[in-house]
């Protein structure tokens, strides 16, 4: 019996321990991250220009691991790239932990030290952000606060230099952001109108050792912004300037800098209207005056076109914003024609018309050739740099069947957005038609062909796409482009790919063989050109 | 007997922290935007105790669309049987984050939808590639996720999202 009681004794104080420890474990916080890894082997393919990998295999790999607990959270990033993949900066080279922070969060007070993103407004005059896929991290490394000491009232400030692949650049970025939500000052939270008012100010220290000119070792740039909604219209206008900031970009010239973006849209079920125009003269802000390509941007200036999905106008001719001057605008309707109407059909057919457009700006010469050139603020040049025109309808048919049809046209100016000569401007139509056909619940069929037509630059294209998924893990898909209308008839190429992929729950695996095209990959408002590739690649992703 | 219900109440505390455990965490606390420009905290997701869908995705995101279109023409329907709600956080950057409303009413939806302009909310839930779908249970819990979509893949989130309205747990 005492034995027994011994034994209970024991097992009660083992179970407490145990409850308590779980109870400890339950209230230790979440581990949580993501993982991705992507590898190709790439063969000799002289036909499509791919460059030599002497190393055959080239890898870019990273995992984020973050711990939260309460109001607490820190964590790493991990990158690895050995060596940096085709298409990618060659400055990712090695591995290491560029990402480190650690946070602290309660109701109006967050302090971040370490690794951080941030944007203030829409990252006019800053915004540090993250594109794995293209290579690209401007990440902030110092201190930010970030406080909300009323209702209605949003405060941030940050000291940081900030992330060149896997070095710091040499600037130091000082900046302050205020935000006023007077709709919720005045605590009316019904109001019918709200209004939001915001201002900022960024100033880079850099050092000036050049030994001829003098440059500014302090440049500051403010913006201000507007934003006014009621009911169904919203209005939001930004407004940016820049004080002399010789820079790589601008060659040197002590030119102030001004950008001006205005978007206000219409939105009711149904329905939708979006009018928008854009002006940017002289506005590529880095933390380190002598960077080019990419790298140390401080701010954030996204091309004013719609950002298309389909390979063909999304890969072959996307417009890159030119910081340097352009004036732009872009509307876009889109519409739903009822279900169950008589144009409609049963379930709906769903309309998208864009127009967008960039112009260069006009520079006069001025006298005092250290300013560069004066240019009148509401006047765009002659010179085009961009069109796109197109309408896209999509219309389920019925339980089986749906599709996209797309048309479109573009006028793209090889030379200026690419920054290269002898190409001129280039004249497109494209088609796109996307059919997709489901067999059963899990079962589903996707036939797509597209078409761009030209008789400029590397002619006309075609591209075809069989797709099968078996929903909610599989997909297989074979793709052909055809570079048709080449006019060097041994560059008539075809870019054929065999793509499969699983997906569980939070994890993927890709794989693709086959020829890549060489072309602009963009994410966001960010572009990589990708040189052609002829191999075997893998893709990895978890989240966790 | 009296062994074995010694060692059940020895375990017992193992699995249910185990059960708790189980990859399940609150919904982190973000500030984003409405599509009218006010910020909320991601933490005030609110569904009365029934589940919630978060979808991550983007206007340029074809598959993220096909998804949230496919959702839409049952989401009536799985609100009357389930009384789930969908938050679709856009992921679109400044380029982009105007377009949303628009985008939304052209499209008809009728989901809670709010933008992640510099993808805060994103990295929180350290989403690599929209679309990204999490399944949120009545304690507010994150409780599963699923990467990417396929035609069809709603039917799976739906069985889940049944169990969860059920107070089931979910063995994946």
């Amino acid at each position: 019996m005492k034995l027994f009681f011994f034994k209970l004794n024991c097992t009660l104080v083992l179970s407490v321990l145990v409850t308590s420890i779980s109870a400890q474990q339950v209230n230790q916080g979440e581990l949580h991250g993501n993982f991705q890894l992507d590898a190709q082997y790439y063969n000799i393919d002289s036909l499509i220009g791919a460059p030599v990998v002497k190393e055959k295999i080239l890898t870019n790999g990273f995992m984020n691991l973050w711990y939260t607990k309460g109001n607490f959270s820190g964590g790493i990033r991990y990158e690895n790239y050995l060596n940096v993949m085709q298409g990618f900066d060659p400055r990712y080279k090695g591995s290491g932990i560029p990402f480190r922070f650690a946070s602290y969060k309660n109701d109006n007070l967050e302090a971040t030290v370490g690794n951080f993103y941030e944007q203030f407004g829409g990252g006019l005059i800053l915004r540090a952000y993250e594109e794995r896929g293209l290579g690209y991290d401007n990440a902030f490394d110092g201190i930010r606060i970030r406080l909300q000491p009323t209702k209605g009232i949003y405060l941030k400030g940050l000291i940081a230099r900030q992330r060149t692949f896997f070095s710091l650049s040499s600037g130091i970025i000082r900046a302050f952001d205020a935000e006023f939500n007077l709709t919720e000052m005045v605590n009316k939270p019904d109001a019918k109108t709200i209004v939001i008012l915001g201002g900022s100010a960024v100033s880079r220290f850099q050092r000036d050792e050049d030994p001829i000119y003098n440059l500014p070792e302090n440049v500051a740039a403010f913006a201000g912004r507007l934003t006014i909604n009621r009911g169904k219209f919203n209005i939001q206008a930004e407004y940016g300037y820049k004080y002399n900031d010789p820079n790589a970009t601008n060659k040197f010239i002590y030119h102030p800098g001004q950008a001006l973006s205005v978007t206000s849209t219409f939105s009711s079920k149904g329905f939708g209207i979006l009018l928008s125009a854009k002006r940017l003269d002289n506005f590529d802000f880095r933390s380190d005056r002598t960077a080019a390509g990419i790298g140390a941007n401080v701010n954030f200036l996204p091309a004013l076109t719609r950002q298309h999905t389909y390979n063909l106008p999304a890969t072959i001719y996307p417009y890159a914003t030119q910081p340097n001057g352009e004036m732009g605008f872009q509307a876009e309707l889109s519409y739903r024609l009822k279900k169950g109407s008589k144009l409609g059909g049963k379930y709906g057919t769903e309309i998208t018309v864009n127009f967008s457009g960039t112009n260069g700006i006009v520079k006069n010469k001025v006298d005092n050739d250290t300013l560069g050139y004066s240019s009148p603020f509401f006047q765009a040049s002659n010179q085009m740099f961009f069109r796109d025109f197109h309408v896209e309808i999509h219309r389920k048919l019925n339980a089986k069947w749906k599709a996209t049809i797309m048309y479109l046209n573009w006028v793209y100016n090889k030379d200026v957005v690419q920054g290269l000569s002898g190409f001129g401007t280039i004249f497109a139509d494209m088609g796109v038609v996307d059919v997709a056909y489901k067999i059963n619940s899990k079962h589903t069929v996707r036939l797509e062909t597209q078409v761009l037509i030209s008789k400029q630059d590397m002619g006309s294209w075609g591209m075809g796409l069989v797709e099968y998924t078996f929903a909610p893990k599989w997909f297989v898909a074979i793709v052909d482009q055809y570079n048709y209308g080449n006019p060097d008839p041994i560059k008539q190429i075809h870019y054929f790919t065999l793509n499969t992929g699983y997906t569980n729950n939070g994890n993927r695996i890709m794989l693709q063989y086959g020829r890549q095209r060489e072309g602009i990959f963009c994410v966001g408002g960010v572009c990589r050109s990708v040189p052609a590739s002829n191999g075997f690649s893998i893709s990895v992703t978890s989240s966790f | 007997m009296i062994k074995s219900a010694l060692f059940l109440a020895l375990l017992m505390p193992v699995l249910l922290s185990a059960q708790l455990l189980d990859n399940s965490r609150p919904i982190p606390s973000v500030e984003i935007k409405t599509l009218d420009g006010k910020t909320i905290n991601t933490s005030t997701f609110e569904n009365g105790g029934k589940p919630i869908i978060i979808n991550f995705w983007a206007t340029w995101c074809k598959p993220c669309i096909a998804e949230l279109t496919n959702i839409d023409e049952v989401y009536e329907e799985w609100i009357k049987e389930t009384g789930v709600k969908v938050i679709a956080i856009s992921i679109d950057d400044s380029r982009n984050a105007t377009k949303v409303a628009p985008f939304v009413s052209g499209k008809g939806w009728t989901y809670e939808v709010y933008s992640d302009p510099n993808s805060d909310f994103k990295r929180a839930l350290n989403v690599n590639n929209p679309p990204q779908t999490f399944l949120i249970n009545g304690n507010k819990e994150i409780v599963w996720q699923h990467n990417g979509y396929q035609e069809g893949s709603e039917v799976e989130l739906y069985e889940l999202v049944k169990k969860l309205a059920e107070g089931k747990p979910l063995n994946h």
